[in-house]
């Protein structure tokens, strides 16, 4: 044998913008050691559309049909988080109605969005019926979300000040119906996921984020839960009406009695979830107040009300992946001066780095689907300036910050 | 151009994303499972584009992606069919006035068959591969 015998040469393999283990445009650049991934880094930013800047000429009205399609997964949650912010500018009283019919909406979406992940993992672990029984089942959540909504994808029900259909009682039995289904498939889906022999040895202890990390990298949703860290924002930070709703964050050592933040954790925490979205939609099924379900049918007359408001507002929404928030601010013009846009997966994507890390080529897409990541959704902001694309360090950043003080001050 | 015979009994289809915002590809991946099913009739996703003969483009064209769409592009052999599925990639939809679009599908590549909706309803997508398959047969017959 010739010298370097034992050692592996340190190769980079690069995947991506476009690879059929990934489901959108995102480039990993990994440096492996033979199998093993020694570092990996990653350049999202592929589906950049400029959403903010188009909304920034737009009217609050046309910019939930823009929020709808932020995201074709989760169309109710962007929609939601920008009305909650809009109405507390524009002081805009929400009728209770409306606050039960979007919770309904919200976790109907969370049903489907987590169904959907557990077939894309499925097929990630190369379980390929697996994906297609849980797509099977998903179906019946679209038939009631097209129900409700009229669409299948990007609903646009939620309108600036209430929703724009109601639920009749004639649909009550429909969702009803659908719910005892999922309640009765639940326990076969866990078993069917929880106890396969291949899925246990493929998850367990694979991809590990710790607490300390989870908490350090700010990750949000099914991801932290995984970790052990109790977060929730329906239960934290209660918005519409899950403040009269009874809402416990699910954390993995309520099924499995411990929590390793492994792929497995994250499948236990977003399959408890799904029964938990299940109770909450039957409880506002019954708690459901009669009366109006939005503040201001004629939509010139809100208008008028959006463009007298000044002031800014956050608007928060627990998404099937985590806290999603919307940053508007208003200035008395048609469309408001400022919106910042920060998606789940954003907060997440860098739980990547310690995930993938001693990982095992052959883990990396159930690893990297593992965190639900939604591009979509993240890709925001890029600073181009001169056709080039300016990567901004810590120190620059720092160095910004302390111009802006200056600034203020003087 | 002329087909060879494997059209008359399949389409393989590969699926690239130039920048969509996912409801299109939720709706692509139902169609392929159990409701629609339309691998009985031998249509279904491929990993690659060197074993594709249709190509299914979602979203709009983005900057960054539109150099990666003419490549995959030139990697599908011919007789190749491209599918515009979503009305943001037929026209810009409600990105029409985005600062980073190559603007619409059909100016980066040509398309052959248009799938409108936001998104198209399965049954629509699954309308929309038939009318290529229609398109290849009338190619093969050397009608225009």
């Amino acid at each position: 044998m010739s010298e370097g015998e034992g050692k592996k040469a340190p190769y980079t393999l690069p995947i991506g913008p476009t690879h059929p283990a990934l489901k959108e445009p995102v480039m990993f650049t990994f440096q492996m050691e033979g199998e093993t991934i020694k570092d990996v880094d990653f350049a999202p930013g592929q589906t950049h559309r400029g959403i903010e800047w188009m909304g920034m000429r737009r009217n609050p009205v046309q910019i939930v049909h823009l929020t709808d399609r932020i995201c074709g997964i989760c169309g109710v949650v962007h929609t939601l988080s920008f009305c909650l912010a809009v109405e507390q500018i524009a002081e805009i009283e929400v009728p209770e109605r409306a606050d039960y019919i979007r919770v309904i909406v919200h976790e109907l979406e969370r049903v489907q969005s987590h169904l959907l992940w557990a077939g894309v993992a499925a097929h990630e672990l190369g379980f390929d019926s697996l994906l297609h029984l849980t797509w099977r089942v998903r179906e019946q959540a679209m038939d009631v979300i097209e129900n409700i909504t009229g669409n299948r994808v990007n609903y646009g029900i939620v309108q600036v000040g209430g929703v724009r259909r109601d639920i009749t009682p004639e649909q009550h039995p429909l969702i009803e119906e659908c719910l005892t289904t999922y309640e009765g498939l639940l326990s076969s889906l866990l078993d069917l996921f929880l106890d396969d022999r291949s899925i246990h040895m493929r998850c367990r202890d694979r991809g590990i984020l710790t607490y300390d990390d989870a908490v350090h990298l700010c990750t949000v949703g099914p991801t932290s839960r995984a970790s052990g860290v109790n977060m929730d924002l329906r239960q934290d930070y209660p918005y519409a009406a899950y403040g009269d709703l009874d809402v416990r964050a699910i954390l993995p050592d309520q099924y499995a009695g411990e929590t390793r933040g492994d792929v497995y954790d994250r499948i236990v925490v977003r399959l408890l979830e799904v029964g938990q979205s299940c109770g909450i939609i039957r409880q506002c099924l019954s708690e459901m107040p009669a009366g109006e379900i939005t503040a201001e049918p004629k939509i010139a007359k809100l208008l008028a009300v959006c463009k007298k408001a000044h002031g800014e507002a956050i608007g928060r929404v627990e998404a099937p992946r985590g806290e999603c928030l919307h940053y508007v601010r208003m200035d008395g013009k048609e469309s408001p001066t400022s919106w910042k846009v920060k998606a789940s997966s954003y907060s997440n994507l860098m739980s990547w780095i310690p995930m993938l890390r001693g990982e095992q080529i052959a883990d990396i897409p159930i690893i990297v689907a593992s965190i639900d990541p939604c591009l979509s959704c993240t890709d925001r902001v890029a600073v181009i300036r001169g056709g080039r694309r300016n990567i901004l360090t810590k120190e620059e950043l720092h160095r910004l910050s302390v111009e802006a003080t200056r600034r203020l001050q003087a | 151009m002329k087909l060879t015979r494997s059209f008359n009994r399949s389409l393989w289809a590969f699926h690239f994303n130039s920048g969509s915002c996912n409801g299109c590809e939720i709706e692509i991946v139902a169609v392929i499972t159990p409701r629609y099913d339309p691998e009985r009739f031998g249509i279904k996703l491929v990993g690659t584009p060197r074993h594709a003969d249709v190509l299914i483009i979602t979203g709009p064209v983005v900057k960054k992606m539109k150099d990666r769409l003419l490549r995959v592009y030139a990697q599908i052999p011919e007789p190749k069919v491209v599918m515009c599925v979503g009305t943001c990639g037929i026209s810009g939809g409600v990105f029409y006035d985005s600062y980073n679009l190559e603007g619409p599908v059909d100016e980066v590549i040509p398309v052959d068959v248009y799938v409108p909706g936001c998104p198209p309803r399965p049954e629509a997508i699954i309308h929309g591969v038939v009318t290529a398959l229609t398109k290849l047969e009338r190619l093969q017959e050397g009608k225009p």
